[in-house]
């Protein structure tokens, strides 16, 4: 799925159309305080047809929530020799939703030694996502 | 420039002593010194300038005052540098225990004793504190495992501790919300949300990134009717409500759980302000302040989350602008603007900040609604300016902006703010 589909405003024309059987798929727009309940027609990946939104910006969301659904993912690691035990972690841009459980897994046992600074990267590329974990916090050594 | 700022030494006088150094406090400080006061006392009662920031360790900050979505942490680290380069005077672990008519700010500290410094003016930026069980009495045992949900964040977040194994969350609102996740992605098992009204009061984006996501149940109009457990929690009854929002018991049903987290609403901190005298809103619970932030005792300013509860941080430390902002101007001896229009919560509308205006300014008026139109909703002020809104809930705040130029035409110098289903208006 190429993104330029995201961002389509009409539905796809009939012909271009997959054959397959069409799923309707049920989202909730987070866009505004409205949360429009959407639902979504697609073949698998292959979206049809994105109904309930009463704005484009629902619709773009529709799309975006089937076919790619992105999260913004932070936790905490453990920090040696700072004032507090734990360090705030974030992955650097948003991961697949399905791998938000990863990531955290990913990061649960990690210890990193004080100092730290915002920006700090405490992991590369965690769990093949192309994405860096860094640290959120500046932390001074005190002991 | 060090990451926990100790002032050892206080100077006798401050243009402005700011109470809280979270995003309130540190926003004020900033615009002060922008404004032409030069001393500035940012005091804060933790180790750390940051506040509740620092435990928020989510994304969802600094979209509006950023241009980029970053996380609690971050969003006080980037503010805490700007205070600094402002060469604003810190002092953290210290209560402020009174501030006198003269605006004399009495001040206690592990690092200094007791003090006493002279304010120009004063900025009330104490933020908000969670209500607890004592303000929705639920029946039963009390035993340990019961939490509100920011103190659970906070053990897991800051000290790194899980307050237990298997939790139930009692209220719909963000923060449990956040702590439903965080828990649930630690490992612990959340069996679910529980709220109170028909509707949620987070965010609709945490309800599918916090909840659907992880696919935690929440159950509307239902409640905790009960806590069982002798030392620790052992087990709660909840029960869906009837329309008095009285718990069915016999509809009800027991979940084994040793953790229960409370999500049930922030208040303003306001004791200091209360203290002080100022003149409070019965609604918000925070001070009466007009369009400069200043309460109704000259030289006390007030902003964030000790004034109304904010969605964001971001509008906190927006509405902490104005707060600074004025704060400086009134010691350096600037004309006040009159604050000549009143502006009152009508059909549907809870309350709005800030109370009074000046009709030649520029002031962002927020509010929230009574109940929820998840439909067109018509906005209007007084007879002076109609909107059309998409929807208006509780759980989020609306502001509008309003200029000289509306506000010259309002009549007898009240602003009368509705919020309506536009339909019922139509005709
Ligand atoms: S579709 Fe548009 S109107 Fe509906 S919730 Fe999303 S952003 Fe709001």
């Amino acid at each position: 799925m190429t993104t330029d589909l995201h961002d389509r405003a009409t539905p796809e024309p009939e012909d271009a159309t997959p054959q397959g059987d069409v799923e309707t798929h049920a989202y909730l727009c987070t866009g505004c305080p409205l949360g429009c309940r959407l639902e979504v027609d697609a073949i698998d990946d292959e979206v049809v047809e994105v109904r309930g939104f009463s704005c484009k910006k629902g619709e773009r969301y529709g799309r975006q929530e089937h076919t790619d659904p992105r999260r913004p993912v932070s936790t905490t690691v453990w920090i040696e020799g700072a004032a507090i035990r734990r360090a705030p972690v974030r992955a650097a841009d948003s991961v697949p939703r399905d791998q938000i459980r990863d990531v955290v897994e990913a990061l649960r046992g990690l210890i990193v030694p004080a100092p730290v600074r915002r920006g700090d990267v405490v992991l590369r590329d965690v769990c093949g996502t192309g994405v860096d974990v860094i640290v959120t916090r500046d932390l001074d050594r005190v002991r | 420039m060090t990451v926990t700022p100790h002032t050892r030494y206080l100077a006798s006088r401050y243009d402005v002593v700011i109470v809280g150094a979270g995003p309130a406090g540190m926003a004020a400080a900033v615009a002060a010194r922008e404004r032409g006061a030069e001393r500035i006392l940012l005091v804060d009662r933790e180790a750390d300038p940051g506040g509740i920031l620092l435990q928020c360790i989510h994304a969802g900050f600094g979209l509006h005052v950023f241009d980029e979505e970053i996380t609690g942490p971050e969003y006080a680290g980037r503010y805490l540098e700007q205070v600094l380069e402002h060469d604003v005077d810190i002092l953290t672990d210290a209560y402020v225990m009174d501030v006198s008519p003269d605006l004399r700010v009495k001040l206690m500290s592990p690092d200094i004793g007791v003090s006493t410094v002279d304010a120009g003016a004063v900025v009330l930026a104490m933020g908000a504190r969670e209500r607890t069980r004592g303000a929705i009495r639920i029946p039963g045992d009390r035993p340990s495992g019961v939490y509100t949900a920011g103190l659970a964040q906070k053990m897991v977040n800051l000290d790194g501790y899980l307050p237990g194994r298997r939790a139930a969350i009692l209220g719909s609102g963000d923060i449990g919300l956040i702590m439903a996740r965080r828990l649930a992605l630690e490992g612990v098992e959340v069996v679910g949300v529980f709220e109170l009204l028909p509707y949620a009061s987070g965010l609709t984006r945490n309800i599918v990134q916090c909840l659907h996501d992880l696919d935690i149940p929440l159950h509307l109009s239902t409640t905790v009717a009960a806590i069982h457990g002798r030392d620790r929690l052992e087990r709660i009854t909840v029960a869906p409500v009837d329309d008095e929002r009285q718990p069915q018991l016999d509809a009800g049903w027991d979940l084994d759980v040793d953790t229960l987290l409370l999500s049930i609403g922030l208040i303003p901190d306001a004791e200091l302000a209360r203290t002080l005298g100022v003149q409070m809103d019965g609604v918000t619970g925070g001070p009466i302040v007009d369009g400069c932030m200043e309460t109704t005792r000259p030289g006390v300013f007030a902003a964030g989350n000790v004034v109304h509860i904010n969605d964001l941080a971001d509008w906190v430390s927006q509405e902490a602008v104005v707060a600074g902002d004025a704060a400086a101007a009134s010691v350096t001896g600037a004309q006040r603007p009159r604050q000549d229009v009143r502006i009152v919560p009508g059909d549907n509308v809870a309350y709005v900040v800030p109370h009074t205006v000046a009709s030649d300014g520029t002031h962002t008026l927020s509010f929230r609604v009574r109940r929820p139109i998840t439909g067109p909703t018509l906005l209007r002020l007084g007879d002076v300016h109609r909107r059309k809104l998409r929807a208006a809930v509780p759980a989020e705040m609306v502001t509008v902006k309003v200029g000289p130029k509306l506000l010259e035409e309002v009549r007898d110098d009240v602003l009368r703010i509705d919020a309506v289903p536009a339909e019922e208006v139509a005709t």
